[in-house]
């Protein structure tokens, strides 16, 4: 089901968490929270699923207002940065736990864990202790566990902040296989764009308790509502009062009307991408991205001079 | 919510009930009759004599416990050697036998027919004297100063040790300006348990002083003669004493370790 | 000429360490015997001085055996009693926040710094014949269990406050997500995780009341076969000038107490099983 915030309100003391931020996350979707430390999104989540009360505002779960519920009666499934493992039980209990509590029949748990176990891959490990898991594999456990329950919503915070880079680029494809087999409405929170462009269709910024701009990784990339999107959600080159992407910066040996001329400080080859920092007359900074051929074409290096203008870019109304 | 507040109030009630009446009753029942009757309970030349005798033999008791409970910790954090279980658990012994059977252990062993008996007869008297006296406060108040400094020795590790000897210092300067700072608050809260562990011991050492009025009677054992003796305001007098280093103690504890606990 | 660095270069200072190293522990281990080791040599050999037939009158003799029934029944009374108080205690001060609790907790410390003989000299006033509430529990079973309850106290709080810190709330919150009310979050999550410690503090509270003497030896009167605990006991023989017999009881509660001790580690071995 689909989950909406309605005007939601959280204070910390003077510290304002949330201020007045209303959201509709539909149903079936997988939708990041995307937003600096302390910006609020993970507050955000904690209210959703009830463990936190918000101090003004409500949460509707499909059409039911659950503010006034605490977590166990919501029908939500939480996964946790640090895994929040059972340290005490076996994978295989940690995945009963939430049967367990509901009283279920033994046959049914056993089926059920049986066959999370193996949607997540862990089917050999269901007698390990968590402290003999690697990072990865706890999360999956901590994922099988949320999902035995069958929430209406999963909400996942910072679930791969506390992994390795390679482990955490394979759970993020995971995931999104694993919604796309599943169909629960999802909500990660991440402060990491890139986690955030590739894992969901629907992406929330959030900062300082405000919601900056709601779209798909493509729309917040191409139309960003303001400089803050518009910097977190990319690298981004500023002029006076313009934007621009590193990649819409051409660069050109020869002047051309109103080309600036700047000189390469620094080339930097990535794979097919070449990125350049270039530095302005006037001091200016700027960061340009071209292709391998691109680059070859200009015979980029260290000290060239070369004249640039931005082919697109974008101010905003303040 | 009412479990929360049952839950407070049935612990506090325990605690106000079984530890802050009593002894806020011994401090009523010593003023009872004012503060002359008390002050002069406490001045008697043998209560005197039994506060200086305790104080004496914590000064000696708590330095020698903490030089050899440093010398102890590290052997066993930074030396394995064969036995080091078993003195591991010596070490904590103290902690969990009587006081009645250590004081009876330093009987036997010195008294006439002990092994070392025979020290009596050439002039060096153990039993019902100060030595044994101190002996018995040693053992009991042993395990303190070794417990506090074992766990931050074990923290700490051996990474600075090394560097230190890398540059070129000996092991004795590696001890004196890496170790020692290193675990200089351990010792001082080990320091603190040991002269309370040591200032209230009763048991031993009623075995083994013989609690001769006027020269081995420690501070406790004054409390216990003054009370059957029916002297009740020198009994409480006294206690309030003991009481008074108690909470001195307790608020050295917490001056060391604020966070314990909470 | 390259230094094969697989070869060890002996450092400064490499012999003097393990030389400071070995006298170290010489001392330590001297000092350990002189004060410990010795004279517990000496009470084991004096209890079997006059044969083990005698070792077995001793602790059998009726008063004997039952000071020492008496010792252990208490004990373990006051033990399992100080599980639920002391757990609740250390609840109390670590999850709950009230103005004062800074001075609850240094309180707790109390037992500890108190000599015994005042604790008991205090609890006879208190809940003896002199007694403000009118109860008198002097010469009774029940005033040497509170002169046990009041020495026994720190024991267990001390031992699971750390613990309950320590312990990731995570978990807590997450088995709320997934369905579990208070209690069973407590009883599934919290209390397997506190068991251990709870167990460790049981343990010492228990040795503690097995040995206890100068708390108890006011307020219960020492009434053989009715109050009379073996720490008394033991100091009775004494003065009987029945070494044997002192002896033979005491090496009783020097086994008890190595098991104790035994048991305690084997916990903490068993506690630390589950850490990452």
């Amino acid at each position: 089901m689909g989950i909406t915030v309605v005007e939601v309100t959280k204070k910390f003391g003077d510290f304002v968490a949330l201020d007045d931020v209303s959201v509709a996350i539909p149903e079936g979707s997988l939708t990041a929270l995307l937003g600096p430390s302390g910006s609020g999104k993970s507050t955000l989540l904690r209210v959703i699923a009830g463990l936190e009360d918000p101090d003004s505002g409500q949460i509707l779960l499909g059409d039911d207002d659950v503010t006034q519920q605490p977590a166990r009666a919501r029908g939500v499934g939480m996964v946790f940065q640090h895994y929040a493992a059972f340290k005490h039980m076996t994978v295989w209990e940690n995945v009963a736990f939430g049967l367990k509590v509901r009283k279920r029949p033994k046959a049914e748990i056993v089926k059920r864990v049986d066959e999370l176990l193996e949607l997540v891959q862990l089917d050999g490990l269901s007698k390990r202790y968590p402290a003999q898991l690697s990072g990865g594999q706890r999360q999956r456990m901590a994922l099988a566990r949320a999902l035995a329950v069958d929430p209406e919503v999963l909400l996942l915070d910072e679930p791969f902040g506390a992994l390795d880079a390679r482990v955490r680029k394979e759970l993020r494809a995971w995931l999104r296989r694993l919604h796309d087999e599943v169909h629960v409405t999802t909500i990660i929170v991440t402060h990491d764009q890139e986690e955030a462009m590739e894992v969901a269709g629907q992406i929330v910024v959030i900062n300082r308790g405000r919601v900056e701009q709601v779209g798909t990784p493509r729309e917040l990339y191409e139309s960003p509502a303001n400089e803050f999107v518009m910097s977190f959600v990319g690298p981004v080159n500023q002029i006076g009062k313009t934007f621009f992407r590193p990649r819409d910066l051409t660069l050109s040996l020869e002047q051309d009307g109103d080309a600036t001329e700047a000189m390469v400080e620094r080339v930097v080859h990535l794979g097919f991408e070449v990125r350049a920092e270039l530095v302005r007359d006037d001091g200016q900074h700027l960061l340009a991205q071209l292709t391998q051929e691109e680059a070859q074409a200009l015979e980029l290096e260290r000290g060239l001079i070369v004249y640039v203008k931005p082919n697109r870019q974008t101010t905003f109304a303040r | 919510m009412i479990a929360k507040y049952a839950l407070r109030f049935g612990a506090l009630g325990y605690l106000l009930f079984l530890l802050l009446v009593p002894v806020g009753l011994v401090f009523y029942r010593t003023f009872e009759h004012g503060l002359q009757p008390a002050w002069e309970a406490v001045t008697t030349p043998q209560a005197l004599h039994a506060l200086w005798l305790t104080l004496l033999i914590a000064a000696i008791a708590v330095p020698a416990n903490t030089v050899f409970g440093v010398v102890l910790a590290i052997a066993l954090v930074r030396h394995r050697f064969p036995g080091r279980g078993l003195v591991n658990a010596i070490v904590d012994l103290p902690l969990a036998l009587s006081p009645v059977v250590v004081g009876l252990a330093l009987y036997l062993l010195y008294g006439t027919g002990g092994w070392l008996g025979g020290l009596a007869d050439h002039g060096i008297k153990i039993l019902f004297a100060l030595p044994g006296m101190i002996l018995a406060t040693i053992f009991i108040s042993l395990p303190f100063v070794v417990r506090e400094v074992v766990p931050v020795l074990r923290e700490i590790g051996t990474d600075q040790e090394q560097a230190a000897e890398t540059l070129g210092a000996s092991p004795f300067t590696t001890f004196r300006r890496i170790t020692l700072p290193a675990i200089r608050w351990a010792v001082c809260y080990g320091v603190v348990l040991t002269t309370a562990r040591a200032i209230g011991e009763f048991g031993a050492v009623s075995i083994v002083s013989g609690r001769i009025e006027g020269k081995t009677e420690t501070l406790p054992l004054y409390v216990q003669s003054q009370f059957e003796g029916f002297n009740t305001t020198g009994a409480f007098a006294a206690s309030v004493v003991l009481a008074l280093i108690a909470i001195f103690t307790v608020l050295a504890m917490r001056l060391f370790r604020p966070k314990e606990g909470i | 000429m390259a230094t094969n660095p697989a070869v060890p270069v002996s450092r400064p200072g490499a012999v003097a360490n393990r030389a400071g190293g070995a006298l170290a522990r010489g001392i330590a281990v001297g000092y350990l015997s002189v004060v410990v080791l010795v004279p517990l040599a000496a009470l084991i050999w004096a209890s079997r001085a006059d044969g083990a037939a005698t070792f077995w009158d001793e602790i059998t003799k009726p008063e004997a055996a039952a000071a020492l029934k008496l010792t252990l029944v208490a004990a373990l009374v006051v033990a399992a009693f100080n599980a639920f108080t002391g757990t609740a205690i250390a609840w109390v001060l670590v999850r709950d926040s009230f103005k004062g609790q800074g001075m609850f907790n240094a309180v707790i410390d109390l037992p500890f710094a108190l000599p015994t003989i005042v604790a008991g000299l205090v609890l006879l006033e208190l809940y003896g014949p002199n007694s403000p509430f009118g109860v008198d529990l002097a010469f009774q079973r029940a005033g040497l269990i509170m002169a046990l309850l009041f020495v026994t106290l720190p024991f267990v709080v001390r031992a699971v406050q750390p613990v309950l810190l320590e312990l990731d709330r995570d978990m807590e919150e997450a088995a709320e997500s997934l369905g579990a009310r208070r209690l069973a979050v407590f009883r599934r999550i919290v209390f397997p995780n506190l068991l251990p410690a709870i167990l460790s503090g049981v343990a010492l509270a228990f040795a503690r009341a097995v040995g206890e003497f100068g708390a108890v030896v006011l307020i219960s009167g020492n009434v053989p076969f009715k109050t009379e605990v073996s720490s008394v006991y033991i100091s009775g023989q004494i003065e009987s000038d029945n070494p044997t017999g002192a002896a033979a009881v005491s090496v009783v509660l020097l086994a008890i107490s190595l098991a104790v001790l035994l048991a305690i580690g084997a916990f903490r071995h068993w506690r630390t099983r589950h850490d990452r």
